[in-house]
C-alpha cells in the first residue's frame, strides 16, 4: 500500500515559527504574569555606596508599614547560614549584606509585602548607616599599594587581585617576537556594558510547608543548573526543588547566573509559607547583575616584512567587580579569551590574564558571547587592521595572506584549540564582492580627496562555541553536555523535551524541525518543551550558542534511536527482515517493493499497539549527548561608515555580514538571530556604557543613561553566507546567535579607524561616540 | 479613587489609590498581561497601548487619568480567532523573536497604518523609534509592518470591488 509522506518542515526550510501565536495575541507566558494565590511581593533595599561599612540596619518603622509581613536582613539570613552564597567562579557572594557594601547596587535588605507598592513603601523606611570606604572602580587602582581591600571577608585574600591566568608558549613567543620585522602593538579597553534583556530577572519562590517541595518560577536560561546550585546552598532536596523557567524576555546571558535575589525570595517563602515574587525594576538590573566585558587589553602582534604573521603576545587585566561570579567553565579563569589568535595561522601565542576585585557590580556574563569570545575577536580584528594600516597593506589583503587555509583543518591552534572545520578566504571573497569591495575603495579615495572622511571596516571573526566537551568544559563540575527526550505518542504525533531553554531564539520551532528531518514527523505535530525541571531532562542550559551544537545534536541523536525502534517494528509489521528495509522521508519501505512500506506514523501507533514479543511497548527515548569538540562558526564583516567632520557623528553607510555557521535549520530564524545580533554589535560600539564616577556611583543605571539603538539608528543590514558543515555535529550546524555580537563591534570600529587612519589616529576606544570621534579630529588639526 | 474605562471595547472599572499607574492597573487589576513592563523611565514603549487610537506608553500615565477613555491593549488587536493584518504580519515576516516588546511594537505600527496606510521605511522606522527591540534588530519589525500595510490594502480593495458589485452600489 502506497502511503503519502507529509513532512513539513525540514531542515533548511523556513518555517514559521511555532511560538508566535501565543506572543502576537499577548498570551505569552512571562515571569511577572505569573499570579498565584496569596502571592506575597518582594522589594530589594540596596547600597547606595560603592563601597561601605555597615554600623547599622534599623528595620522598626519598615516593619510596621501597611501590608508588610516581614523584613529580611543580612543578620537573620546569617542565622540561617544564607548570608553568602558560592559563585559559579568558585568564589563567594554576599547574599544580604552583613559586614560591609562593595558596589553601589548591593543587596542589603528585603522587604515582603502584599503588593509591590507596599513592598517598595516600606523599603524605603529601612533606616542603614553607612561608614563610607575610598572606592576602587578599576584594575589599575586596584593594584595600587594601600588601595582599599575589598574583600576583607576572604581569610587569605591580602590584595585585590582575584586570578593569573595563562595559555600558549611564552617562550617561543619571546623567541619569535626577537626576529620579528616589526611589532604592531595596540592597547585598547573593551569597556562595561549590560545583556539589558527588555524583560528584567525575576523570581517567584513557592514554597510548600505541608510537603516541602519549593517550586521557584525563574527567568533563568540555565534552570537545571541552577536547580542543583540550589540545592547545595540551601540545603534542600533536589527533588523537592523544581525551578520552571516560563517564557523569557530576552536573556543575552544575562540570566545565567544566580542572584541574591532568588535566594532571598526562596527563604522567604520558606519562612512566611506563601509565595513571593521579585522581580527587579531595570535600574536594579544595569547596577546589580551580570556585567559583560570591562577587560583591558594589551596586544602586540610580530610581523615579518612580507606581511606574514609571526606570533602574538596579549596581555589583560580584567574588572570582576565585587565578587568573582563569571559564568563560564571551570578551568578558565578568562573564559575562552585564549581563542585570540582568531582567524589567522600563527605559529604561536602567549596570552597572560589578571583579575580583580573592584567596588562594581559582579558577575562578568557572556553578553551575546561565548564565555569571553568578543573581547578577544575584538582584540586581534583591532589589531590585525591597525597592523595592516601600519604596514601600508589593503587591510582585507592582509587578512587573507594570514588567514588559516581551508586544508589545515582540524587546526590545532597556538593556545591549544582545535577548529573543526573553515572556510575563511572564501566568506571574505563573497563578503567582498557583496560590498563592491574594490569599487568602494576607489570611491573612499575619490571622497577623501574631496575632503571627506570616510572608512570601510572589515572582520573575519572566528568563534568557540557548543561547550563541551565535558571533560574539558564543565560548570561547578557539571559536564556541559545537554539532552533531549522524545516521546512518540500513538497517532504519530509528539512531545520533545530538552535541557536547554529558549529566551527567544524559537526553540520550539527549529528543534520540532530536526525530528521532522530525522524521523519524518512534520514540524507542526511536535511540541517542543524546556525550562521545567521535573519534566525536561538534565541539561546545562541556553547560552554560548550551545543550544543547536549540543541540545540539537542530541535532539537528533534520540530521533535516530527511535528511528532504529521503529526499523524492528516496521520489520514486524512488514513481515520483512529488518536489513530489507530503506528509510526514506518519514517511511521504512522495504527493497526494491517502495509501495511495501510503513510510515513513522503506523510504525509509533504500532509501537503501542502491536509490537513484536519480546519488545518494550512505547516510543520514546533520551539522548545526553557530549559534543567530542566546539564549533567554530565563522564569518567576515564589512562596514561603511561616513563621519561629519564638524559634528564627529559617525554615519553607517553599509553593513555586510557573510556568516558561516555550518548547516542552517531554519534560515529564517538564522537570519533573524544574525540582525538582532548585528544591532547589539551597533549599540556597543557606539553607544552602550556602564560606567562609574570616581565614588563609584554607576551612570547607565536606566535607559535614559544607557543608550540601547531604536530602529532609527540601527543600520540596515546586507546579510550573505557559506556553508562549511561542522564535520563531528549530526547535522552539521555550529551555532550562530552570538557570531553577530563576536563580529561586528570590530568591524563597526575599524571602519572608522580606517576612516581617521589618514589623520594619525590608531584607536578609540568603545563606544566611539561623536565626541570622543570629534576630539581625535581636532586633536590631528581638523577645524571645521 | 474609582476608574472607570474603556478597554478593548469593554466597560472595566476598579478602585485604586491614586499614583497607580495604568500598566499596573490592566496588569494586576484586569489581569491584562499583554502590556510589559521593560524600564521605569518611559524610555523602552513595551508597555504601550492605544489611548483613543493613539499610542501611549502606559507608565507614563495613571489609572485615575484614564478614567473615561478607550483602550486598546494587544489583547483587544485580534477579533476572535481572527488575526489582525499587524499580527499576521509579525508572524509572517518573523517580526517577534523573545515577544516581550512585540504587544507595543503591534500596537504603534496600528496606529500608524491607521495615520498612514502606504508608509515608507523611514516613516515606519520614525513611528517604532520610541519602543526598543533587543532581538531583531529591526529588520523585521519593519516588513511586519509593511506586510500589515500591504493586507490592510488588500482588505480595501477588496472591500471596495464588493460595495461595486452590490446592487445598488456605486
Amino acid at each position: 500500500m502506497a502511503t503519502e509522506v507529509h513532512m513539513h518542515g525540514r531542515i533548511g526550510e523556513s518555517i514559521k515559527r511555532k511560538e508566535d501565536g501565543r506572543f502576537i495575541r499577548g498570551k505569552g507566558n512571562y515571569l511577572d504574569d505569573i499570579e498565584l494565590p496569596g502571592m506575597l511581593h518582594m522589594a530589594i533595599l540596596r547600597s547606595p555606596h560603592a563601597h561601605a561599612r555597615i554600623s547599622s540596619v534599623d528595620t522598626a518603622a519598615a516593619s510596621g508599614m501597611p501590608g508588610v509581613i516581614a523584613v529580611v536582613t543580612g543578620e537573620l539570613m546569617a542565622q540561617h547560614k544564607l548570608a553568602w552564597m558560592p559563585t559559579l567562579s568558585y568564589d563567594t557572594q554576599a547574599v544580604l549584606a552583613t559586614d560591609k557594601v562593595r558596589f553601589q547596587g548591593q543587596e542589603v535588605a528585603a522587604v515582603i509585602a502584599e503588593s509591590k507598592y507596599q513592598a517598595e513603601d516600606a523599603r524605603d523606611a529601612i533606616m542603614v548607616d553607612y561608614d563610607v570606604l575610598p572606592a576602587v572602580i578599576s584594575p589599575q587602582q586596584a593594584k595600587e599599594a594601600g588601595a582599599a581591600l575589598i574583600r576583607d571577608d576572604k581569610e587569605n585574600q591580602k590584595d585585590n587581585h582575584i586570578y593569573h591566568w595563562e595559555a600558549g608558549d611564552q617562550e617561543t613567543t619571546k623567541a619569535a617576537f626577537a626576529k620579528a620585522d616589526k611589532v604592531v602593538r595596540l592597547h585598547t579597553f573593551y569597556p562595561r556594558c549590560h545583556p539589558a534583556p527588555l524583560e528584567t530577572c525575576g523570581c517567584i519562590a513557592d514554597v510548600n510547608g505541608a510537603t516541602g517541595k519549593a517550586t521557584i518560577y525563574m527567568t533563568s536560561q540555565a534552570p537545571h543548573a541552577i536547580r542543583t546550585v540550589f540545592a547545595l546552598v540551601t540545603g534542600l532536596p533536589e527533588q523537592n526543588i523544581r525551578v520552571i523557567s516560563p517564557d523569557i524576555g530576552g536573556g543575552f546571558g544575562n540570566k545565567v547566573p544566580v542572584y541574591p535575589g532568588y535566594v532571598v525570595a526562596t527563604a522567604a517563602s520558606l519562612l512566611i509559607g506563601r509565595p513571593v515574587k521579585w522581580v527587579e525594576d531595570r535600574t536594579e538590573n544595569l547596577i546589580s547583575t551580570g556585567f559583560a566585558r570591562d577587560f583591558h587589553m594589551t596586544g602586540d602582534l610580530a610581523v615579518d616584512k612580507d606581511g606574514k604573521m609571526l606570533a602574538l603576545r596579549v596581555h589583560l587585566d580584567s574588572d570582576n567587580g565585587a565578587f568573582f561570579a563569571d559564568a563560564q567553565p571551570t578551568k578558565f579563569k578568562a573564559g575562552l579569551f585564549h581563542i585570540v589568535t582568531g582567524s589567522y595561522d600563527i605559529p604561536t601565542a602567549h596570552v597572560t590574564a589578571d583579575g580583580y576585585y573592584t567596588n562594581k557590580a559582579p558577575g562578568g556574563v557572556a553578553y551575546r558571547c561565548s564565555f569571553r569570545v568578543t573581547e578577544a575577536s575584538y582584540l586581534i580584528e583591532r589589531l590585525v587592521t591597525n597592523a595592516a594600516i601600519e604596514l601600508g597593506m589593503d587591510q582585507a589583503e592582509f587578512r587573507m595572506k594570514n588567514f588559516i587555509q581551508p586544508e589545515q583543518f582540524p587546526y590545532h591552534s597556538a593556545t591549544g584549540w582545535v577548529y573543526d572545520s573553515g572556510d575563511y578566504p572564501k566568506a571574505m571573497n563573497v563578503a567582498l564582492e557583496q560590498l563592491g569591495y574594490d569599487e568602494l575603495r576607489k570611491d573612499v579615495k575619490a571622497r577623501r580627496k574631496k575632503g571627506e572622511v570616510t572608512g570601510i571596516g572589515i572582520a573575519s571573526f572566528t568563534e568557540v562555541v557548543g561547550a563541551g566537551h565535558g571533560a574539558e568544559f564543565d560548570i561547578l563540575g557539571l559536564r556541559m553536555f545537554d539532552s533531549a527526550e522524545l516521546r512518540v505518542h500513538p497517532t504519530g504525533k509528539a512531545i520533545l523535551r530538552m535541557g536547554t531553554k529558549s529566551q527567544g531564539q524559537g526553540h520550539e520551532t527549529t528543534f520540532a524541525q530536526i525530528v521532522t528531518e530525522e524521523l519524518g514527523i512534520p514540524a507542526a505535530d511536535v511540541a517542543v518543551e524546556e525550562g521545567d525541571t521535573d519534566t525536561a531532562p538534565y541539561g546545562l542550559g541556553t547560552y554560548a550558542s550551545r543550544s543547536t551544537p549540543v541540545a540539537g545534536a542530541a535532539t537528533a541523536m534520540v530521533a535516530r534511536k527511535l528511528r532504529d525502534k521503529g526499523r524492528k517494528i516496521a520489520a514486524h509489521l512488514l513481515e520483512a527482515a529488518e536489513e530489507d528495509l530503506e528509510w526514506e522521508s518519514g517511511r521504512f519501505y522495504v527493497k526494491g517493493s517502495p509501495d511495501k512500506a510503513k510510515t513513522i506514523q503506523e510504525i509509533a501507533f504500532a509501537a503501542y499497539t502491536n509490537i513484536p514479543d519480546g519488545m518494550e511497548a512505547g516510543l520514546e527515548g533520551v539522548h545526553y549527548y557530549d559534543p567530542p569538540n566546539m564549533t567554530y562558526p565563522f564569518g567576515t564583516y564589512a562596514v561603511v561608515i561616513d563621519i561629519d567632520k564638524g559634528t564627529g557623528q559617525v554615519k553607517v553607510r553599509r553593513v555586510v555580514a557573510v556568516d558561516d555557521c555550518g548547516v542552517r535549520i531554519n534560515p529564517m530564524i538564522v537570519e533573524g538571530q544574525i540582525h538582532g545580533g548585528l544591532a547589539e554589535g551597533y549599540g556597543i560600539a557606539f553607544m552602550e556604557l556602564i560606567t562609574f564616577d570616581p565614588e563609584g556611583n554607576c551612570i547607565g543605571s536606566n535607559f535614559i543613561d544607557y543608550l540601547l539603538p531604536t530602529a532609527w539608528e540601527t543600520p540596515r543590514f546586507e546579510l550573505g553566507e557559506t556553508v562549511t558543515p561542522s564535520p563531528h555535529h549530526p547535522l552539521g550546524a555550529k551555532g550562530v546567535g552570538e557570531s553577530p555580537t563576536v563580529g561586528s563591534p570590530a568591524a563597526y570600529v575599524n571602519a572608522v579607524m580606517d576612516a581617521l587612519a589618514p589623520y594619525g589616529v590608531t584607536n578609540i576606544d568603545m563606544p566611539v561616540t561623536s565626541d570622543k570621534v570629534w576630539a581625535a579630529l581636532r586633536a590631528a588639526g581638523v577645524n571645521e | 479613587m474609582k476608574v472607570t474605562l474603556t478597554v478593548n471595547g469593554s466597560d472595566r472599572s476598579g478602585d485604586v489609590e491614586p499614583r497607580v499607574l495604568l500598566v499596573d492597573f490592566l496588569r494586576t487589576n484586569l489581569r491584562l498581561t499583554g502590556t510589559h513592563v521593560g524600564c521605569d523611565t518611559s524610555s523602552c514603549g513595551a508597555c504601550t497601548v492605544l489611548i483613543e487610537g493613539e499610542p501611549v506608553k502606559s507608565c507614563t500615565v495613571l489609572a485615575v487619568q484614564a478614567t473615561g477613555r478607550s483602550i486598546t491593549t494587544v489583547e483587544g488587536l485580534a477579533q476572535g480567532a481572527n488575526l489582525s493584518p499587524i499580527q499576521i504580519g509579525f508572524h509572517e515576516e518573523h517580526g517577534l523573536q523573545c515577544g516581550f516588546c512585540t504587544p507595543g511594537m503591534m500596537l504603534v505600527g496600528t496606529s500608524l497604518l491607521e495615520r498612514n496606510p502606504n508608509p515608507t521605511e523611514d516613516e515606519i522606522r520614525w513611528a517604532i523609534s520610541g519602543n526598543i527591540c533587543r532581538c531583531t534588530g529591526y529588520m523585521n519589525i519593519v516588513k511586519a509592518i509593511k506586510h500589515a500595510a500591504m493586507l490592510r490594502e488588500a482588505a480595501t480593495a477588496t472591500t471596495r470591488e464588493k460595495a461595486g458589485a452590490a446592487p445598488g452600489g456605486q
